[in-house]
Protein backbone atom coordinates (compact mmCIF):
# COMPACT_ATOMS: atom_id res chain seq x y z
CA UNK A 1 0.00 0.00 0.00
CA UNK A 2 1.32 3.43 -0.89
CA UNK A 3 1.04 5.98 1.79
CA UNK A 4 1.09 9.50 0.58
CA UNK A 5 3.55 11.17 2.86
CA UNK A 6 4.30 14.19 0.74
CA UNK A 7 5.20 17.10 2.95
CA UNK A 8 6.10 20.65 2.32
CA UNK A 9 9.88 20.32 2.27
CA UNK A 10 10.33 24.01 2.79
CA UNK A 11 8.61 23.72 6.13
CA UNK A 12 11.46 21.73 7.61
CA UNK A 13 14.32 23.16 5.65
CA UNK A 14 16.05 26.10 7.22
CA UNK A 15 15.45 29.24 5.20
CA UNK A 16 18.40 30.97 3.65
CA UNK A 17 19.28 34.51 4.73
CA UNK A 18 20.01 36.64 1.69
CA UNK A 19 20.94 40.30 1.70
CA UNK A 20 20.87 42.62 -1.27
CA UNK A 21 22.79 45.84 -0.85
CA UNK A 22 22.29 48.77 -3.20
CA UNK A 23 24.47 51.89 -2.98
CA UNK A 24 22.05 54.82 -3.34
CA UNK A 25 22.65 57.03 -6.39
CA UNK A 26 26.10 55.48 -6.41
CA UNK A 27 28.04 57.61 -8.91
CA UNK A 28 26.41 60.82 -7.73
CA UNK A 29 26.99 59.94 -4.06
CA UNK A 30 30.68 59.29 -4.67
CA UNK A 31 30.97 62.60 -6.54
CA UNK A 32 29.19 64.47 -3.75
CA UNK A 33 31.50 62.94 -1.18
CA UNK A 34 34.51 64.21 -3.13
CA UNK A 35 33.03 67.66 -3.81
CA UNK A 36 31.68 69.03 -0.54
CA UNK A 37 30.92 72.33 -2.32
CA UNK A 38 28.12 70.76 -4.41
CA UNK A 39 26.85 68.32 -1.82
CA UNK A 40 23.77 70.36 -0.97
CA UNK A 41 22.83 71.07 -4.56
CA UNK A 42 21.08 69.00 -7.23
CA UNK A 43 23.83 66.93 -8.83
CA UNK A 44 23.86 64.43 -11.67
CA UNK A 45 26.64 62.42 -13.22
CA UNK A 46 26.24 62.51 -16.98
CA UNK A 47 27.97 61.37 -20.14
CA UNK A 48 29.70 63.69 -22.55
CA UNK A 49 27.09 65.72 -24.46
CA UNK A 50 29.55 66.66 -27.22
CA UNK A 51 30.06 63.02 -28.07
CA UNK A 52 26.29 62.50 -27.92
CA UNK A 53 26.54 60.52 -24.71
CA UNK A 54 24.73 63.26 -22.86
CA UNK A 55 22.42 61.27 -20.66
CA UNK A 56 21.99 61.22 -16.91
CA UNK A 57 23.84 58.25 -15.41
CA UNK A 58 23.02 58.92 -11.76
CA UNK A 59 21.59 61.68 -9.63
CA UNK A 60 21.63 62.64 -5.98
CA UNK A 61 18.58 62.79 -3.72
CA UNK A 62 18.10 66.53 -4.26
CA UNK A 63 18.00 66.10 -8.05
CA UNK A 64 15.61 63.21 -7.58
CA UNK A 65 13.14 65.60 -5.93
CA UNK A 66 13.04 67.53 -9.20
CA UNK A 67 12.10 64.27 -10.93
CA UNK A 68 15.44 64.04 -12.74
CA UNK A 69 15.60 60.51 -14.11
CA UNK A 70 18.47 58.19 -14.95
CA UNK A 71 18.68 57.68 -18.71
CA UNK A 72 17.12 60.96 -19.79
CA UNK A 73 18.99 63.57 -21.82
CA UNK A 74 20.81 66.33 -19.96
CA UNK A 75 18.65 69.01 -21.58
CA UNK A 76 15.48 67.24 -20.41
CA UNK A 77 16.84 67.05 -16.88
CA UNK A 78 17.81 70.74 -16.96
CA UNK A 79 14.31 71.70 -18.05
CA UNK A 80 13.01 70.16 -14.84
CA UNK A 81 15.89 71.40 -12.73
CA UNK A 82 17.65 74.45 -14.22
CA UNK A 83 20.22 74.55 -11.40
CA UNK A 84 21.24 70.96 -11.92
CA UNK A 85 25.01 70.51 -11.69
CA UNK A 86 26.31 67.86 -14.05
CA UNK A 87 29.69 66.25 -13.54
CA UNK A 88 31.52 63.79 -15.81
CA UNK A 89 31.84 60.20 -14.63
CA UNK A 90 35.05 58.89 -13.05
CA UNK A 91 34.69 55.15 -13.44
CA UNK A 92 38.01 54.31 -11.80
CA UNK A 93 36.88 56.09 -8.67
CA UNK A 94 33.54 54.24 -8.66
CA UNK A 95 35.35 50.94 -9.13
CA UNK A 96 37.50 51.74 -6.12
CA UNK A 97 34.44 52.46 -3.99
CA UNK A 98 32.76 49.31 -5.24
CA UNK A 99 35.80 47.33 -4.15
CA UNK A 100 35.74 49.02 -0.74
CA UNK A 101 32.08 48.05 -0.29
CA UNK A 102 32.82 44.45 -1.25
CA UNK A 103 35.65 44.35 1.26
CA UNK A 104 33.11 45.16 3.96
CA UNK A 105 30.64 42.55 2.66
CA UNK A 106 33.39 39.93 2.65
CA UNK A 107 33.76 40.26 6.41
CA UNK A 108 30.32 38.68 6.82
CA UNK A 109 30.30 35.99 4.13
CA UNK A 110 32.31 34.60 1.26
CA UNK A 111 29.16 34.17 -0.83
CA UNK A 112 28.90 37.50 -2.61
CA UNK A 113 27.46 38.10 -6.05
CA UNK A 114 27.99 41.56 -7.50
CA UNK A 115 25.25 42.97 -9.72
CA UNK A 116 26.93 45.87 -11.44
CA UNK A 117 29.27 48.13 -9.48
CA UNK A 118 26.75 49.32 -6.95
CA UNK A 119 24.72 46.26 -6.01
CA UNK A 120 25.50 42.87 -4.54
CA UNK A 121 23.79 39.87 -3.07
CA UNK A 122 25.19 38.16 0.00
CA UNK A 123 24.22 34.81 1.44
CA UNK A 124 24.77 35.13 5.20
CA UNK A 125 22.93 31.94 6.19
CA UNK A 126 26.10 30.44 7.67
CA UNK A 127 26.85 33.45 9.85
CA UNK A 128 25.97 32.08 13.27
CA UNK A 129 26.77 35.18 15.30
CA UNK A 130 24.36 37.68 13.86
CA UNK A 131 20.91 37.71 12.29
CA UNK A 132 20.38 38.95 8.74
CA UNK A 133 18.94 42.20 10.00
CA UNK A 134 21.81 42.76 12.42
CA UNK A 135 24.30 42.24 9.60
CA UNK A 136 22.34 44.61 7.37
CA UNK A 137 22.32 47.28 10.08
CA UNK A 138 26.04 46.93 10.64
CA UNK A 139 26.86 47.04 6.92
CA UNK A 140 24.64 50.09 6.51
CA UNK A 141 26.45 51.88 9.36
CA UNK A 142 29.92 50.88 8.21
CA UNK A 143 29.37 51.93 4.59
CA UNK A 144 28.31 55.33 5.87
CA UNK A 145 31.35 55.68 8.12
CA UNK A 146 33.95 54.09 5.90
CA UNK A 147 32.80 55.12 2.42
CA UNK A 148 30.78 58.23 3.21
CA UNK A 149 27.78 57.08 1.13
CA UNK A 150 24.52 55.31 1.96
CA UNK A 151 23.09 51.91 1.09
CA UNK A 152 19.64 50.38 1.09
CA UNK A 153 19.57 46.74 2.06
CA UNK A 154 16.91 44.10 1.57
CA UNK A 155 16.92 41.04 3.81
CA UNK A 156 14.96 37.99 2.78
CA UNK A 157 14.91 34.25 2.18
CA UNK A 158 15.65 34.48 -1.54
CA UNK A 159 17.50 36.76 -3.92
CA UNK A 160 14.44 38.17 -5.67
CA UNK A 161 12.76 39.37 -2.48
CA UNK A 162 16.06 40.64 -1.09
CA UNK A 163 16.49 42.77 -4.23
CA UNK A 164 12.88 43.90 -3.91
CA UNK A 165 13.61 44.89 -0.29
CA UNK A 166 16.58 47.05 -1.22
CA UNK A 167 14.43 48.92 -3.78
CA UNK A 168 11.41 49.21 -1.49
CA UNK A 169 12.73 51.93 0.80
CA UNK A 170 15.44 54.34 -0.31
CA UNK A 171 17.80 55.91 0.57
CA UNK A 172 19.61 54.60 3.62
CA UNK A 173 17.07 51.99 4.70
CA UNK A 174 16.69 48.34 5.60
CA UNK A 175 13.66 46.28 4.62
CA UNK A 176 13.07 42.77 5.77
CA UNK A 177 10.83 40.57 3.63
CA UNK A 178 9.88 37.46 5.53
CA UNK A 179 7.63 34.48 4.82
CA UNK A 180 5.14 36.16 7.14
CA UNK A 181 5.05 39.62 5.54
CA UNK A 182 5.80 39.12 1.84
CA UNK A 183 2.15 38.90 0.87
CA UNK A 184 1.45 42.23 2.61
CA UNK A 185 4.51 44.06 1.32
CA UNK A 186 5.51 42.53 -2.01
CA UNK A 187 2.16 41.50 -3.38
CA UNK A 188 0.62 44.95 -3.11
CA UNK A 189 3.31 46.53 -5.27
CA UNK A 190 3.03 47.07 -9.03
CA UNK A 191 4.13 44.16 -11.22
CA UNK A 192 6.98 46.25 -12.65
CA UNK A 193 8.67 46.32 -9.23
CA UNK A 194 9.53 42.65 -9.63
CA UNK A 195 12.98 41.89 -11.04
CA UNK A 196 12.70 41.14 -14.76
CA UNK A 197 9.29 42.63 -15.26
CA UNK A 198 10.24 45.44 -17.62
CA UNK A 199 8.03 47.85 -19.52
CA UNK A 200 7.16 45.42 -22.32
CA UNK A 201 6.32 42.56 -19.95
CA UNK A 202 4.41 45.00 -17.75
CA UNK A 203 2.26 46.06 -20.72
CA UNK A 204 1.55 42.44 -21.67
CA UNK A 205 0.54 41.69 -18.09
CA UNK A 206 -1.74 44.70 -17.94
CA UNK A 207 -3.46 43.55 -21.11
CA UNK A 208 -4.60 40.45 -19.23
CA UNK A 209 -5.58 42.34 -16.12
CA UNK A 210 -2.44 41.71 -14.06
CA UNK A 211 -1.29 44.85 -12.29
CA UNK A 212 0.39 43.83 -9.06
CA UNK A 213 2.96 41.26 -8.00
CA UNK A 214 0.16 39.62 -6.05
CA UNK A 215 -1.81 39.33 -9.31
CA UNK A 216 1.16 37.49 -10.85
CA UNK A 217 1.49 35.22 -7.84
CA UNK A 218 -2.16 34.23 -7.87
CA UNK A 219 -2.58 34.04 -11.65
CA UNK A 220 -2.97 30.80 -13.52
CA UNK A 221 0.59 29.92 -14.49
CA UNK A 222 -0.56 28.45 -17.81
CA UNK A 223 -2.10 31.80 -18.69
CA UNK A 224 1.20 33.55 -17.90
CA UNK A 225 3.08 30.97 -19.93
CA UNK A 226 0.80 31.41 -22.91
CA UNK A 227 1.53 35.16 -22.95
CA UNK A 228 5.16 35.24 -21.86
CA UNK A 229 6.57 31.82 -22.67
CA UNK A 230 9.14 30.55 -20.16
CA UNK A 231 9.25 34.01 -18.54
CA UNK A 232 5.71 33.33 -17.37
CA UNK A 233 6.87 30.42 -15.24
CA UNK A 234 9.84 32.39 -14.05
CA UNK A 235 8.02 35.47 -12.81
CA UNK A 236 5.28 33.30 -11.32
CA UNK A 237 7.98 31.58 -9.25
CA UNK A 238 9.62 34.91 -8.37
CA UNK A 239 6.32 36.42 -7.20
CA UNK A 240 5.61 33.42 -4.97
CA UNK A 241 9.04 33.45 -3.36
CA UNK A 242 10.13 30.17 -4.96
CA UNK A 243 13.45 31.52 -6.24
CA UNK A 244 16.20 29.21 -5.03
CA UNK A 245 19.11 30.42 -7.15
CA UNK A 246 22.28 30.37 -5.09
CA UNK A 247 24.66 33.21 -4.34
CA UNK A 248 28.00 31.86 -5.60
CA UNK A 249 31.23 31.99 -3.65
CA UNK A 250 33.15 35.16 -4.31
CA UNK A 251 36.10 33.36 -5.84
CA UNK A 252 33.98 31.27 -8.18
CA UNK A 253 34.13 32.84 -11.60
CA UNK A 254 30.62 33.78 -12.41
CA UNK A 255 29.58 32.10 -15.57
CA UNK A 256 29.83 34.44 -18.52
CA UNK A 257 26.75 34.21 -20.71
CA UNK A 258 27.48 36.82 -23.33
CA UNK A 259 30.10 39.33 -24.39
CA UNK A 260 29.11 42.50 -26.15
CA UNK A 261 30.01 46.07 -27.01
CA UNK A 262 27.89 48.91 -28.25
CA UNK A 263 28.47 52.53 -29.07
CA UNK A 264 26.67 55.76 -29.74
CA UNK A 265 28.68 57.34 -32.53
CA UNK A 266 29.71 61.03 -32.48
CA UNK A 267 27.66 61.55 -35.65
CA UNK A 268 24.85 59.53 -37.23
CA UNK A 269 25.73 56.59 -39.45
CA UNK A 270 24.11 57.37 -42.77
CA UNK A 271 25.48 54.80 -45.20
CA UNK A 272 26.11 51.12 -45.00
CA UNK A 273 29.86 51.81 -45.12
CA UNK A 274 29.55 53.93 -41.97
CA UNK A 275 27.88 51.02 -40.20
CA UNK A 276 30.49 48.59 -41.50
CA UNK A 277 33.31 50.64 -40.01
CA UNK A 278 31.72 50.76 -36.58
CA UNK A 279 30.85 47.06 -36.78
CA UNK A 280 34.51 46.27 -37.47
CA UNK A 281 35.62 48.08 -34.32
CA UNK A 282 32.91 46.51 -32.17
CA UNK A 283 33.44 42.97 -33.49
CA UNK A 284 37.19 43.29 -33.05
CA UNK A 285 36.72 44.21 -29.40
CA UNK A 286 34.12 41.50 -28.77
CA UNK A 287 36.30 38.81 -30.37
CA UNK A 288 39.42 39.85 -28.52
CA UNK A 289 37.55 39.73 -25.24
CA UNK A 290 36.09 36.35 -26.17
CA UNK A 291 39.53 34.92 -27.02
CA UNK A 292 41.03 36.36 -23.85
CA UNK A 293 38.42 34.53 -21.81
CA UNK A 294 38.84 31.33 -23.81
CA UNK A 295 35.41 31.11 -25.40
CA UNK A 296 33.93 30.38 -28.80
CA UNK A 297 30.41 31.54 -29.62
CA UNK A 298 27.72 30.28 -31.92
CA UNK A 299 25.20 33.14 -31.84
CA UNK A 300 25.73 36.74 -32.89
CA UNK A 301 23.30 39.47 -31.84
CA UNK A 302 23.08 43.02 -33.10
CA UNK A 303 21.30 45.99 -31.57
CA UNK A 304 20.38 48.90 -33.80
CA UNK A 305 18.98 52.27 -32.81
CA UNK A 306 18.01 54.96 -35.29
CA UNK A 307 18.15 58.72 -34.85
CA UNK A 308 14.56 58.75 -33.63
CA UNK A 309 15.58 56.34 -30.88
CA UNK A 310 13.62 53.41 -32.26
CA UNK A 311 15.62 50.26 -31.67
CA UNK A 312 15.55 46.54 -32.36
CA UNK A 313 17.66 43.42 -31.78
CA UNK A 314 18.33 40.57 -34.18
CA UNK A 315 20.29 37.41 -33.70
CA UNK A 316 21.76 34.74 -35.89
CA UNK A 317 23.04 31.30 -35.01
CA UNK A 318 26.06 30.26 -37.03
CA UNK A 319 26.86 26.78 -38.32
CA UNK A 320 29.60 26.17 -35.80
CA UNK A 321 31.28 27.81 -32.82
CA UNK A 322 33.95 30.36 -33.59
CA UNK A 323 36.01 33.15 -32.07
CA UNK A 324 37.53 34.39 -35.30
CA UNK A 325 37.08 38.10 -35.81
CA UNK A 326 36.44 37.59 -39.51
CA UNK A 327 33.60 35.13 -38.89
CA UNK A 328 31.89 37.35 -36.35
CA UNK A 329 32.25 40.46 -38.52
CA UNK A 330 30.78 38.64 -41.52
CA UNK A 331 27.91 37.25 -39.47
CA UNK A 332 27.13 40.63 -37.88
CA UNK A 333 27.25 42.48 -41.19
CA UNK A 334 25.10 39.90 -42.96
CA UNK A 335 22.59 40.04 -40.15
CA UNK A 336 22.51 43.80 -40.33
CA UNK A 337 22.03 43.78 -44.12
CA UNK A 338 19.11 41.40 -43.78
CA UNK A 339 17.48 43.40 -40.99
CA UNK A 340 17.91 47.03 -41.98
CA UNK A 341 17.87 48.96 -45.22
CA UNK A 342 19.20 52.26 -43.92
CA UNK A 343 15.75 53.82 -43.96
CA UNK A 344 16.85 56.24 -41.27
CA UNK A 345 20.31 57.29 -40.11
CA UNK A 346 21.55 55.32 -37.11
CA UNK A 347 22.62 56.68 -33.78
CA UNK A 348 24.00 53.59 -32.13
CA UNK A 349 24.74 49.95 -32.78
CA UNK A 350 25.87 47.05 -30.66
CA UNK A 351 27.25 43.58 -31.25
CA UNK A 352 27.23 40.72 -28.80
CA UNK A 353 27.97 37.02 -28.93
CA UNK A 354 26.49 34.25 -26.86
CA UNK A 355 25.97 30.49 -26.78
CA UNK A 356 29.52 29.76 -25.63
CA UNK A 357 31.75 26.73 -25.40
CA UNK A 358 35.31 26.78 -24.10
CA UNK A 359 37.83 27.04 -26.91
CA UNK A 360 39.66 23.90 -25.79
CA UNK A 361 36.44 21.87 -25.85
CA UNK A 362 35.99 19.47 -28.79
CA UNK A 363 33.41 20.79 -31.20
CA UNK A 364 31.81 19.83 -34.46
CA UNK A 365 33.69 21.16 -37.48
CA UNK A 366 32.06 21.84 -40.79
CA UNK A 367 32.74 19.65 -43.78
CA UNK A 368 32.26 22.55 -46.10
CA UNK A 369 34.72 24.92 -44.48
CA UNK A 370 38.25 25.40 -45.62
CA UNK A 371 40.07 24.23 -42.49
CA UNK A 372 43.45 25.39 -43.76
CA UNK A 373 42.11 28.89 -44.13
CA UNK A 374 40.60 28.62 -40.67
CA UNK A 375 43.97 27.88 -39.11
CA UNK A 376 45.52 30.79 -41.00
CA UNK A 377 42.84 33.13 -39.67
CA UNK A 378 43.37 31.82 -36.15
CA UNK A 379 47.07 32.57 -36.40
CA UNK A 380 46.33 35.99 -37.83
CA UNK A 381 44.01 36.82 -34.90
CA UNK A 382 46.54 35.57 -32.37
CA UNK A 383 49.27 37.70 -33.93
CA UNK A 384 47.06 40.79 -34.01
CA UNK A 385 46.03 40.22 -30.39
CA UNK A 386 49.68 40.06 -29.36
CA UNK A 387 50.56 43.21 -31.30
CA UNK A 388 47.66 45.15 -29.81
CA UNK A 389 48.45 43.92 -26.32
CA UNK A 390 52.04 45.02 -26.67
CA UNK A 391 51.74 48.23 -28.66
CA UNK A 392 48.19 49.35 -27.95
CA UNK A 393 44.80 49.13 -29.60
CA UNK A 394 45.69 51.35 -32.53
CA UNK A 395 48.95 49.57 -33.46
CA UNK A 396 47.35 47.50 -36.23
CA UNK A 397 44.06 48.36 -37.86
CA UNK A 398 42.23 47.21 -40.95
CA UNK A 399 42.33 49.74 -43.78
CA UNK A 400 38.54 50.05 -43.77
CA UNK A 401 38.79 51.97 -40.49
CA UNK A 402 40.80 54.75 -42.08
CA UNK A 403 37.81 55.94 -44.14
CA UNK A 404 36.21 58.00 -41.43
CA UNK A 405 38.17 58.28 -38.24
CA UNK A 406 35.39 60.15 -36.51
CA UNK A 407 33.34 56.99 -36.59
CA UNK A 408 36.05 54.41 -36.02
CA UNK A 409 38.37 56.11 -33.54
CA UNK A 410 37.23 54.51 -30.34
CA UNK A 411 38.35 51.62 -28.24
CA UNK A 412 35.42 49.68 -26.85
CA UNK A 413 37.68 47.03 -25.35
CA UNK A 414 39.31 49.44 -22.93
CA UNK A 415 36.38 51.80 -22.61
CA UNK A 416 33.88 49.05 -21.99
CA UNK A 417 33.43 48.92 -18.31
CA UNK A 418 30.44 48.36 -16.32
CA UNK A 419 27.41 46.31 -16.99
CA UNK A 420 25.48 44.34 -14.46
CA UNK A 421 25.91 40.71 -15.31
CA UNK A 422 22.69 39.01 -16.33
CA UNK A 423 20.94 37.44 -13.42
CA UNK A 424 19.77 34.42 -15.36
CA UNK B 1 39.52 71.67 2.44
CA UNK B 2 41.18 68.55 1.10
CA UNK B 3 44.91 68.93 0.90
CA UNK B 4 47.25 66.30 -0.40
CA UNK B 5 50.47 66.27 1.59
CA UNK B 6 53.91 64.74 1.48
CA UNK B 7 54.41 62.14 4.18
CA UNK B 8 57.48 60.32 5.40
CA UNK B 9 56.47 56.85 6.49
CA UNK B 10 58.04 53.50 7.31
CA UNK B 11 56.95 49.92 7.11
CA UNK B 12 57.46 48.20 10.45
CA UNK B 13 58.52 44.57 10.86
CA UNK B 14 54.90 43.40 10.62
CA UNK B 15 54.47 45.19 7.32
CA UNK B 16 52.30 47.94 8.78
CA UNK B 17 52.69 51.37 7.25
CA UNK B 18 53.46 54.00 9.89
CA UNK B 19 53.42 57.69 8.90
CA UNK B 20 56.12 59.59 10.80
CA UNK B 21 56.25 63.12 9.42
CA UNK B 22 53.89 65.33 7.48
CA UNK B 23 55.75 67.74 5.23
CA UNK B 24 53.91 70.96 4.39
CA UNK B 25 54.22 72.87 1.09
CA UNK B 26 56.62 75.40 2.55
CA UNK B 27 58.95 72.65 3.79
CA UNK B 28 57.84 72.62 7.44
CA UNK B 29 57.97 69.10 8.88
CA UNK B 30 55.50 68.02 11.55
CA UNK B 31 56.48 65.00 13.57
CA UNK B 32 53.67 62.58 14.35
CA UNK B 33 54.15 61.86 18.05
CA UNK B 34 51.58 59.12 18.36
CA UNK B 35 49.01 57.27 16.30
CA UNK B 36 46.04 56.38 18.48
CA UNK B 37 43.76 54.76 15.90
CA UNK B 38 43.85 53.35 12.38
CA UNK B 39 40.66 52.47 10.51
CA UNK B 40 38.86 52.78 7.22
CA UNK B 41 36.88 56.00 7.21
CA UNK B 42 35.41 58.69 5.02
CA UNK B 43 36.05 62.37 5.47
CA UNK B 44 32.92 64.36 4.70
CA UNK B 45 34.75 67.58 5.49
CA UNK B 46 37.68 67.10 3.15
CA UNK B 47 35.83 64.89 0.68
CA UNK B 48 37.36 61.45 0.32
CA UNK B 49 37.76 58.05 1.89
CA UNK B 50 40.58 55.70 2.74
CA UNK B 51 42.59 54.52 5.75
CA UNK B 52 42.35 57.10 8.50
CA UNK B 53 45.22 57.56 10.95
CA UNK B 54 44.40 59.49 14.10
CA UNK B 55 47.66 61.34 14.69
CA UNK B 56 48.89 63.38 17.62
CA UNK B 57 50.95 66.31 16.42
CA UNK B 58 52.21 69.04 18.76
CA UNK B 59 49.66 68.00 21.36
CA UNK B 60 46.73 68.14 18.93
CA UNK B 61 44.73 65.34 17.37
CA UNK B 62 44.61 65.38 13.56
CA UNK B 63 43.30 62.94 10.99
CA UNK B 64 45.61 61.82 8.18
CA UNK B 65 44.06 59.80 5.35
CA UNK B 66 45.73 57.38 2.98
CA UNK B 67 43.69 57.41 -0.23
CA UNK B 68 45.12 54.63 -2.39
CA UNK B 69 48.71 55.90 -2.69
CA UNK B 70 48.22 59.52 -1.67
CA UNK B 71 47.94 61.13 1.72
CA UNK B 72 45.53 63.94 2.52
CA UNK B 73 44.45 66.03 5.47
CA UNK B 74 41.57 68.35 6.08
CA UNK B 75 43.33 71.72 6.00
CA UNK B 76 42.00 75.07 7.13
CA UNK B 77 41.27 77.43 4.21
Amino acid sequence: MNINCAVDKNKYKKDRVILHSDCNGFYASVECLHHPEIRNKPVAVSGDAENRHGIILAKNEIAKKYNVKTGEAIWQAKQKCPDLITVPPQFDLYKRFSKMARRIYSEYTDKIEPFGLDEAWMDVTDNKNMSGKEIALEINRRIKQELGITVSIGVSFNKIFAKFGSDYKKPDAITEITRENYRDIVWNCPAKDLLYVGRATGRKLESIGIYTIGDIATADVTLLRSYLGKWGDLIYGFANGYDSSPVPHMNENSEVKSIGNSTTTPKDMVTFDDVKQVMFVLCDSVCRRMREQGFMAKTVCITVRDNELMSFNRQHTMESHTNLTKDIINAAIELFKKSYKMEKPLRSIGVSVTDFIHDDQPHQMSLLRDEKRLIQNEQLDKTLDRLKKRFGNYAVRPAVLLDDKELSDFNPKEDHTIHPVGYL
Amino acid sequence: MKKYVKVTATFDCDGDLIPEYIVWDDGRRYRIDKISDVRYAASLKAGGAGIRYTCHILGKERYLFLEENRWFVDAKQ
